[in-house]
């Protein structure tokens, strides 16, 4: 590309020619993390804290101490959090390569059907249909779900009840699918994880992890204003924190569309 | 507690060195018979004291104990000259030890007396914040603050958006208002404070977070650090965001606020291997307690620390019995209340335990490693 293009793009950008969409949360202590088993280690919740505020523990300068793991608020999951994906080279948030973090995308909208089951599935038949009107989804394409999950109150987007969590996601078959056939960069959804609620008592459990990771694919989760997003065209800008050996991070995830 | 002599049995008070009737040297606390008979009373109109003074007129009396000595106590209301009385200890709002004269039995509404209340921390009429509604504990001790008369009942619950077992015993009852704490947030237990931190008159802390293991059988410090964030520096933030106006309102009227009960293990105060990095984080939080205390002191507000055992609950479900009902506990913490009490030993296990250490700590510590 000349970088006349590029100049044209941060042009496009500033006069609003090109939409800059914002996809992330607010990173707070507030915001559902995800619920093991107690038995199981936990995420530690995001936590704020103030070092000073313009007083007698800093005069002019406000900053916070914060800490969280790396699986909360809106967040990357990379391949070497499965152990699907652990052998992978380059799997981690530090080693990954920085050109698979802008990517274009492909968005399905399944909201009308997540909101009559909250245990909705994304299927093999479902993408099809959505193929056959929007083209054949490109290689190294996130495909984005939207569910408007992200439009919930906490306690219904969490959706926890005595036998874990109802929310959408998509099944075993279109990932395996999705990953091999399609050849997609990585799987986004605006619920807590990339994989359903109850995806623990599917064949393989967490398939969208299971796949995604062990092909060196990424997981983008807990994302919101999908739905101002076109079916096809719109990129997305996902770089997680460079933490060393890390399996994710929570980040800023931003998308550009052509507001034409 | 008075002192008796070991050599003719005359018990003594004030507290001396040598037996008033036989001049022996052996004078020991012991329980004393708490029946006496008012012998005179008072009335102080204009105290010099400035305490009193802003309380007169202040009812005071001489009363003949049964087992011999004379004392000045501070009259319950209903006390009648020449009438027989039940003395008692308590701790007035000084932290300081003074005896207290009530009727024998039961007289109307008796817990309400003006003077007693200054020497309790009665939930009766006052707000009360218990602060974990998730666990069983919290929610035995919401019924229990309830059934003591507690005007409101504020329970604090973390991470509303989670559903727990018990739920409903809680949302929608009348003088209970669910509120969102996660005491471990600095920013949640400031946010609930700046609403309702006026208003506490009482302060329970049912942080609970038990997991087993000590040092060798855990792979890091994850579970360390969660019964740190969880207990101790769950107990900073509760009292940082609450203890200053509590202190600031322990003479706020007949319900002021008036104390702040933290449930600690037993094991604070001996460490128990098989949950040993929880009984430290206990220990943690003991010490703790005793800073708050001596802090909350200037405004007369006490601090009672209830220890158990092991509590009948999830966490503790590997460990034979005998363990400690969560009722027994929620009990445990209004009869403190309504005594005035700063410590309490709450079921077979911790008295056990306090004796023990009392007696033989090195021996204590020995059998604990079994």
């Amino acid at each position: 590309m000349q970088g006349k293009n590029l100049l044209e793009l941060a042009g496009a950008i500033a006069s609003g020619a090109v939409r800059v969409v914002d996809l992330t949360f607010t990173l707070g202590p507030d915001f559902p993390v995800i619920v093991l088993p107690p038995e199981f280690g936990q995420a530690a919740p995001v936590r704020i804290q103030e070092i000073s505020r313009y007083d007698g523990r800093g005069p002019a300068w406000y900053w916070n101490n914060v800490t969280f793991g790396e699986h909360t608020g809106t967040h990357f999951d990379a391949p070497i959090h499965w152990f699907t994906g652990k052998d992978l080279p380059n799997n981690s948030v530090d080693t990954m390569p920085a050109k698979d973090m802008i990517a274009p995308a492909c968005v399905i909208d399944c909201s009308a059907g997540a909101a009559q089951d909250p245990d909705f599935l994304l299927t093999v038949p479902l993408v099809e249909a959505w193929e056959a009107k929007h083209g054949r989804i490109p290689e190294r394409h996130w495909v984005l779900l939207r569910t408007d999950w992200s439009k919930k109150g906490w306690r219904d987007y969490s959706n926890l009840r005595d036998d874990g969590a109802h929310t959408p996601g998509p099944n075993a078959a279109v990932m395996k699918w999705l990953v091999e056939e399609r050849g997609i960069i990585g799987f986004g959804t605006e619920t807590i994880g990339t994989d359903a609620g109850q995806a623990g008592h599917f064949e393989p459990p967490y398939p969208a992890h299971h796949f995604l990771h062990g092909a060196g694919r990424y997981g983008l989760q807990c994302l919101c204003n999908l739905d101002q997003l076109p079916a096809t065209g719109a990129v997305i800008v996902a770089s997680p924190l460079k933490i060393q050996n890390g399996s994710g991070s929570p980040l800023r995830v931003i998308a550009l569309v052509s507001a034409s | 507690m008075l002192q008796r002599c070991e050599a003719c049995g005359a018990f003594a008070y004030p507290a001396r060195e040598a037996c008033p009737a036989c001049l022996s040297a052996g004078l020991a606390f012991v329980d004393a018979p708490r029946r006496g008979a008012l012998l005179a009373e008072t009335t102080a109109r204009v105290p010099s004291d400035v305490y009193f003074r802003e309380r007169a007129p202040w009812r005071i009396g001489l009363v003949k104990m049964d087992c011999g000595p004379t004392m000045v106590a501070h009259l319950h209301a209903d006390c009648v000259e020449g009438a027989p009385v039940v003395m008692s200890f308590q701790l007035d709002k000084s932290g300081q030890a003074v005896a207290f004269a009530r009727p024998e039995g039961e007289t109307p509404n008796m817990a309400d007396d003006r003077q007693w209340r200054e020497m309790t921390a009665d939930p009766k009429f006052r707000r009360v914040l218990v602060t974990n509604g998730r666990s069983v504990i919290g929610q035995e001790a919401v019924a229990a603050l309830k059934a003591a008369g507690a005007k409101t009942v504020f329970v604090g619950v973390a991470e509303p958006w989670r559903p727990f077992a018990g739920e409903q015993l809680l949302r929608g009852q009348q003088g209970i208002e669910v509120v969102t704490l996660d005491a471990s947030d600095e920013k949640s237990t400031a946010d609930l404070a700046a609403d309702i931190g006026g208003k506490v008159d009482i302060l329970v802390n049912t942080t609970e977070y038990v997991r087993p293991g000590g040092l060798l059988d855990r792979r890091g410090t994850s579970i360390a650090r969660d019964e740190i964030d969880q207990a101790y520096l769950g107990f900073i933030n509760l009292a940082q965001a609450f203890g200053p106006a509590m202190r600031m309102r322990g003479a706020d009227g007949v319900s002021s606020s008036a104390a702040w009960v933290n449930i600690l293990s037993v094991h604070a105060l001996a460490n128990w291997p098989a949950f040993g990095a929880y009984s430290a984080s206990q220990a943690a939080c003991l010490s703790l307690s005793h800073c708050l205390r001596a802090e909350l002191r200037p405004g007369g507000v006490k601090l009672l620390n209830l220890f158990t055992g092991p509590v009948d609950t999830e966490w503790f479900q590997t460990v034979p019995p005998p363990k400690v009902a969560p009722r027994a506990v929620a009990q445990a913490i209004v009869s403190g209340l309504k005594g005035g009490l700063e410590e309490m030993y709450v079921g077979d296990v911790a008295e056990e335990i306090r004796q023990r250490l009392a007696v033989n700590p090195k021996a204590l510590e020995r059998e604990l490693d079994r």
